[in-house]
């Protein structure tokens, strides 16, 4: 499992292995400043990002920063 | 009011009957100390005296839970007793079950005073700390006098119906009760000297601790992610429109399992959230922005993941509590398991 979360200190708390930090908190995968296409590239950004992480070994509680 | 009165429970391994072999005694009475209850006279004094034993088998208890209450409450009940006192049991997981259970039962049937005492990791901890007054105990009976020493005060102030204080003055285990009380500072002065406290690196006692949250072996990484079959979950609350099963705004009681077979975007016309904890309006437009079903869609259809699985599972993650979250990813994740879903993407808000 990968957490996908804005507040990361949290999903260290609760336990999660493999974390990505997202936007922010309403919108973890998106931004409604950008436009609906520039908006889809970000989250498919954080998405392959997320992938990426449950394609890689962790031996504890890991925040995938960039 | 005369010397206190008390029954004392313990199993067939503390009356010196046995071991496991012995595990299926039936309750059995006798007048006066049996074991450990030497050690409480020896504490208790003048002021109070076990005034008969109870003996029975930790598997007999458990499996005959009904029975073995009923008749250990009419024992005790002969005695007429002011306290009842079971255990301590330890870290013996079926005698401290049985310690509490019985506890429980007799202080709700005789309307008396009840005490227990048991390591922290007991089951029978977890199980009646709310209902009973648990004792924080070593884990081996090694530490039989340390418990007792903890034991006889509480069980006296118990019996003569005094003021309980705070668990970690008293040295039981916290029951989750809240009380009021007078505090001599404000709480903005005892939130500062707190915080100056922990900059300080010294110790300090916090007024509301965080539950235990356990820990977990990361997984083995998925081998190849172009095979897999992925599914999402999350806690920011994404339902189909009109939140069809009325998941609750906070302090969620349900989750949800919702079909995406086919749905390619998650759209203002057909998703929304149910999460009060947030505002709203952002997932309300685009639900994607919360759960990225679009993108994993996008993935899917050109092979970067093996399949998106057909269904989400969704709460709100608002004022959840930690045991009803874990029951709910409990059952789900079973579900998860036997659909062959190979790694799950968790989002929360």
């Amino acid at each position: 499992m990968v957490h996908m979360c804005t507040v990361t200190p949290i999903s260290l708390t609760v336990g999660a292995n493999r974390i990505i930090p997202t936007i922010a908190i309403p919108y973890p995968l998106g931004d409604p400043k950008l436009t609906k296409e520039e908006e889809k590239v970000l989250r498919r950004k954080l998405v392959e990002k997320a992938l990426k992480a449950l394609e890689t070994e962790v031996d504890g509680q890991t925040v995938f920063e960039d | 009011m005369g010397k206190v009165r008390i029954v004392h429970y313990i199993n067939q391994f503390f009356a010196g009957i046995g071991g496991e072999e012995k595990a299926d005694y039936k309750p059995e009475v006798r007048e006066g100390v049996v074991g450990p209850g030497m050690e409480f006279n020896k504490k208790f004094g003048d002021d109070a005296e076990i005034v008969a034993t109870i003996i029975c088998g930790d598997s007999y208890f458990n499996e005959n839970l009904d029975e073995a209450k009923a008749e250990v409450i009419e024992m005790v009940k002969k005695y007429n007793p002011d306290l009842f006192i079971a255990g301590p049991a330890f870290n013996a997981g079926r005698y401290g079950v049985a310690c509490g259970a019985i506890a429980e039962a007799v202080e709700e049937e005789l309307k008396i005073p009840v005490l227990s005492g048991m390591y922290i990791e007991n089951p029978g901890a977890d199980m009646f700390k709310s209902s009973v007054y648990i004792v924080s105990t070593k884990n081996s009976a090694a530490g039989m006098r340390h418990a007792v020493k903890t034991m006889a005060p509480l069980a006296l102030k118990l019996a003569k119906g005094e003021a309980i204080g705070a668990p970690d003055a008293e040295g039981y285990i916290p029951r989750g009760i809240r009380k009021n009380y007078f505090a001599e500072k404000r709480g903005a002065q005892r939130a500062v000297e707190m915080l100056i406290k922990k900059l300080k690196g010294e110790t300090y006692i916090t007024e509301y601790p965080m539950p235990d949250f356990d820990r977990v072996e990361p997984n083995p990484a998925v081998k190849d992610i172009t095979k897999a079959k992925i599914a999402l979950v999350t806690s920011g609350g994404v339902v189909p429109k009109g939140n069809p099963d009325h998941i609750e705004a906070s302090s969620a009681s349900k989750y949800g399992k919702y079909s995406i077979a086919g749905v390619d975007d998650l759209t203002e016309e057909t998703y929304e959230t149910a999460h009060g904890g947030y505002d709203p309006i952002y997932c309300n437009q685009d639900s994607d922005r919360v759960l990225p079903v679009d993108v994993l869609r996008d993935l899917e259809k050109e092979g970067k993941i093996g399949k998106l699985h057909d269904f989400f599972y969704t709460t709100t993650g608002n004022g959840t509590g930690v045991k009803i979250s874990k029951s709910f990813a409990e059952t789900f994740s079973k579900e998860l398991v036997a659909d062959g879903v190979d790694a799950v993407v968790l989002t929360s808000t």
